[in-house]
């Protein structure tokens, strides 16, 4: 198969474990993140920020705080009356709170001043007054209560998004099949927590420009957001993404702290910083919604499934951020692992006095995934299947078209599968979970043998596994990038800009935002292989808006494909112009002409040649000033209905994962001892950065799944309880569990050299794999993440009285879900449009 | 209140001297006063180990210790690591194998990292867990700063290791 860039030669440099090429800058300390930058006369900005939940600002005072000596400005709502957000349809937010305050940590005031001290002095010298209101505390409460309205917008209520599509007709796949399951999980909210808390810095240049430093990870929509709030041209506003220390999806929306050192710096004429404290941080936010579901999903006898109806509920917190996406992302993916041929999907996002959810590594898919993959185990029981077997036989087909329009390239799921299950040694580990001991004869003694009371149906006796050691598997898929961008344009998504010295110096220019996943290293090593350089021979210059060409940002898994994509069309560019002025030279043919090891040479007679650094000065000779631009617009998607923005992607990863645990019964602890986990990568540019997002994926959903949420005191004052990193808990080096991974290579079409994303899909499956494992292990079902100890013991004592070994949500609110968006499947014909409306009552 | 207090101390191998407001803690001392921002913060309350230095050869969080504490102490930063130009085997090796991704917790694991090698030239796996159970790191899952100190302790001892390839290529 033809895959971007790769012309049948070779690789020198793709493949291969290179170092990153700040490797030496990050392990040195020499790397500089917003909140190294220190500039002369530079001010300290702290924001006051809401203690109340829900309230109408009455009045705010400053004079106090503005008398201290030191202060040199405080800014209020009133001094940035614009709002922004990250979607066009979003626009909610306010730097600074102006008549209303929507949750704790909510900004009110802003305070520079000549030393940090002074400003949270001064800060705490301000003085607001409020008037409180009712505050809307959860899903239920977002549904159900529509007075007051935490914003004046959406579907009603405080009803932020509500949607329902529906592919195929349900019914009729409910109707045929031979068993209908449905079930009801919740996930819980959790945060990025980057080790680099946000800062960023402004400056308002002698020019009258302004420059902004900050560790963000979409230095473009910054951009925008700042154009629009400032109101100053964007040809006067120059955003320097500086390495992030983390992201995650944290740093992904513009902040308020962002606008406000902005105007601050406008406002005194001196550079202005902030950096957030680490409580600060837990109401930034932005991270994984608390997500209700209901799944109800109708099978063949041999686990084909036949039609699924995936209802979610979104606790969305205060603002909209990437909200209305996210609603659609938690049922966009269900169909691209396993064959759905029928599926519809409601969704509903809520405002709640919370700190705003948004995107966090795998954006609204890994609670659907848990979801779907863990009731998939349910039904595999119920039939009496292998959970090997009922994924691995009805996995979705390589280049075809999914029930809601979703186009799928490679698909290396089976491939991933069947690594895991033999390395994990599935088949002589799973048995379904038998939990009562019988006593058995053996020989001239009695043994506790635990049997399957279905041992015949199922044609084993025993567990295979000793009672409190389990085994589960899931599987998962992820996008490589959005095919549409954030605000509707028909412009590349990513472009890069190559500029060629006369000494054999290459920089490569790209918006993209490195947050330590390695993209400006994956610039070096594409252009170098292109080129024949060594990678170290190039200088990256990204993340800036002046400097480099716009790539959207270090989102939706989108930046290998999308700037790997931009950087072959450059560096192709460059090398044909120089390939003419060599070929022209060496009076050889121009497909003669090879680039390698840092030379450009006649591949039939490989001694002659020149250097690269000759082959440069030849092609400038003929042509003046070389440089290239290359750019990257993702292939249309066949689905055109209202709602089809979301879910199509250029390529989607693949992984599998199986995880062995064991389970304390007396204190319900679950300890995860091993995850063998297969990722289809498409092909690694960088095999050892790849091992990297892998394990940092299986880390963090290990946090997830064990330890990690977002709550809240049960009062109505919804005050977070745990905004530390004490509290929170997050696995350190004493919880993480051994993995082995496996990179599985099933080139895409659309990928650079056939590569897809590895940043988010590895956490997908980790979650479900777990819950399925403790399952296997202790017999009863946490239909919920994360898996405390408390709610292990909960099932198993529910199970100890003869009911059901469960604990997770009972019921789902009730919701007047609209009349859905019909579309017909391919397989029925469709066209990828909806199906006009039809009036109930004609 | 506003008075500056003076301490002088060893750092990184040379006599430093430092004026500060008094409360200040090592970590802003470091960071404001002498402009080596190598040394970073996650919580500045002691709880995630990013702001990890070398006092004396021990390692200790300078978020939770007094500038004024460190007089007359050997203080060892992230930019006292590599001599010369030279890096030391950490260094090399939590580049090599991609143990520091967004590099920021990776000077606070370095140092700490360093102090157990100088103690306990040949640690386990166990004895690496325990040792960087202080230092919380985000992106890696801690699995390639395992295999990155047990490569560089191993140089250190003078063992010729080479990289390992199921660390490179992810197992077969």
């Amino acid at each position: 198969m033809k895959q971007n860039g790769n012309n049948g030669k070779p690789l020198n440099v793709v493949g291969k474990p290179f170092r990153k090429v700040d490797a030496r800058a990050k392990c040195t300390g020499q790397t500089k993140f917003a909140d190294d930058i220190f500039l002369p006369r530079m001010l300290y900005c702290k924001i006051l920020r809401s203690h109340e939940p829900h309230a109408l600002i009455k009045k705010i005072d400053v004079s106090k705080a503005l008398a201290l000596p030191g202060v040199i400005s405080i800014i209020t709502g009133k001094d940035l009356p614009i709002p922004y957000g990250i979607l066009p349809v979003s626009q909610d937010e306010h730097a600074l709170c102006i008549d209303k305050v929507r949750f704790i940590g909510d900004p009110v005031a802003a305070v520079a001043a000549i030393d940090e001290d002074g400003a949270f002095d001064a800060m705490n010298l301000i003085e607001v007054q409020y008037e409180r209101l009712q505050t809307i505390t959860s899903i239920e409460e977002g549904v159900m209560i529509d007075e007051p309205r935490i914003h004046e917008y959406g579907d009603g209520g405080n009803v932020h998004k509500k949607v329902s599509l529906e592919f195929g007709e349900v019914e009729d796949g409910f109707a045929e099949a031979d068993l209908v399951r449905e079930d009801t999980f919740f996930y819980e909210g959790n945060t990025h927590l980057p080790m680099e808390q946000h800062a960023a810095v402004a400056h308002f240049d002698s020019d009258e420009k302004l420059t902004l430093w900050s560790s963000t990870q979409t230095p473009h929509y910054v951009h925008r957001a700042l154009t629009k709030v400032l109101e100053i041209s964007a040809s006067h506003i120059r955003v320097i993404a500086t390495p992030n220390g983390g992201g995650f999806g944290g740093k992904s929306d513009p902040f308020n702290h962002e606008v406000i050192v902005s105007k601050l710096a406008m406002i005194t004429g001196r550079p202005v910083k902030c950096t957030l404290t680490r409580e600060e941080v837990f109401y930034c936010h932005r991270g994984r919604h608390p997500v209700l579901m209901h799944i109800k999903t109708g099978v063949k006898k041999d686990g084909a499934i036949t039609a699924m109806h995936f209802k979610s509920f979104l606790d969305g917190g205060a603002y909209g951020s990437y909200g209305v996406a996210s609603t659609f992302y938690t049922g966009a993916l269900q169909t691209v692992t396993y064959e759905v041929p029928r599926y519809k999907f409601d969704g509903i996002r809520v405002f709640t006095n919370k700190p705003p959810c948004g995107p966090k590594r795998g954006h609204g898919t890994p609670q659907p995934r848990f979801g779907l993959e863990v009731q998939l185990d349910k039904i595999a029981e119920a039939l009496s299947l292998d959970p090997v077997e009922i994924r691995r036989n009805h996995l979705v087909k390589p280049n075809s078209v999914t029930a809601n329009y979703l186009r799928i390239g490679s698909m290396g799921l089976g491939a991933c599968i069947d690594k895991v299950v033999e390395r994990a040694d599935w088949k002589n580990k799973f048995s379904w979970p038998v939990t009562e001991p019988r006593a058995v004869a053996s020989g001239s003694e009695t043994q506790l043998e635990w049997q399957d009371p279905l041992a015949t149906a199922r044609g084993s006796v025993t567990r295979k596994l000793p009672y409190g050691k389990g085994i589960g598997i899931a599987c998962s898929s992820y996008i490589c990038g959005a095919g549409l961008p954030i605000y509707w344009n028909n412009m590349p998504q990513s472009a890069v800009q190559l500029r060629l010295d006369r000494q054999g110096g290459v920089c490569v220019m790209c918006g993209s935002t490195d947050i330590g996943q390695g993209s400006d290293s994956i610039l070096a090593y594409i252009v170098a292989e292109i080129l024949g350089i060594d990678p170290f021979d190039i200088r990256v210059v990204t993340a800036d808006t002046d400097l480099t060409p716009v790539d959207l940002g270090s989102y939706s898994s989108r930046v290998t494909l999308m700037t790997g994509n931009a950087a072959i069309q450059a560096a192709e560019r460059a090398r044909e112009l120089l390939t003419i002025a060599v070929a022209e030279k060496l009076k050889v043919p121009i497909e003669n002409i090879s680039f390698a090891e840092r030379r450009a040479f006649d591949v039939e007679n490989p001694e002659v040649g020149v250097s690269f650094a000759e082959a440069v000065v030849l092609a400038e000779s003929k042509f003046g000033t070389i440089g290239t631009v290359g750019s990257y617009t993702p292939p249309r998607s066949p689905g055109k209905y209202k709602g089809a923005g979301v879910g199509p992607s250029p390529a989607y990863s693949y992984s599998a994962a199986i995880a062995e645990v064991g389970v304390d019964a007396d204190t319900g602890m679950v300890t995860v001892e091993r995850i063998w986990i297969a990722h289809d990568v498409g092909k690694s540019i960088n095999p050892v950065l790849v091992m990297g997002q892998v394990e940092g994926s299986v880390y963090m959903g290990l946090g997830e799944i064990l330890m990690e949420e977002m709550s809240y005191r049960a009062n109505r004052n919804v005050v977070h309880k745990i905004p530390s990193m004490l509290e929170y808990k997050s696995p350190t080096t004493m919880e993480m569990c051994d993995v082995k991974t496996f990179l599985i290579e099933d080139p895409d079409p659309n990928g650079p050299f056939g590569a897809k994303e590895v940043g988010q899909g590895p956490l997908l499956p980790v979650p479900p794999a777990v819950a399925n494992a403790v399952y296997n292990a202790v017999g009863v079902r946490v239909d919920e993440v994360p898996i405390t100890p408390e709610k292990v013991l909960k099932a198993l004592r529910e199970k100890s009285k003869g009911r059901d070994g469960r604990f997770g949500p009972e019921s789902i609110p009730s919701v007047d879900w609209p009349e859905p968006l019909r579309v017909l499947t391919p397989d029925e014909g469709g066209d990828g449009r909806e199906m006009p409306r039809v009036s109930v009552h004609s | 209140m506003n008075q500056k207090s003076h301490i002088s101390f060893t750092l990184n191998g040379e006599t430093a001297e430092v004026a500060f407001a008094p409360h200040k803690t090592l970590l802003e001392v470091l960071r404001e006063d002498l402009a080596l921002t190598g040394t970073k913060h996650g919580c500045e309350l002691g709880e995630c180990g990013t702001c990890t230095i070398l006092v004396d050869g021990r390692s200790i969080l300078s978020c939770l210790m007094l500038g004024l504490d460190a007089e007359g102490r050997r203080v060892t930063t992230i930019e006292g690591m590599a001599e010369g130009g030279r890096l030391h085997p950490l260094q090399d090796t939590f580049a090599d194998l991609g143990a520091a991704q967004c590099g920021y917790c990776s000077p606070g694991f370095l140092l700490a990292a360093k102090e157990l090698i100088d103690k306990l030239p040949n640690p386990s796996r166990d004895e690496i867990k325990e040792a960087l159970s202080g230092n919380l790191c985000r992106c890696t899952g801690y699995i390639k700063i395992y295999e990155a100190v047990e490569l560089a302790a191993a140089r250190v001892r003078g063992e010729a290791m080479e990289l390992p390839r199921e660390s490179l290529y992810g197992c077969e």
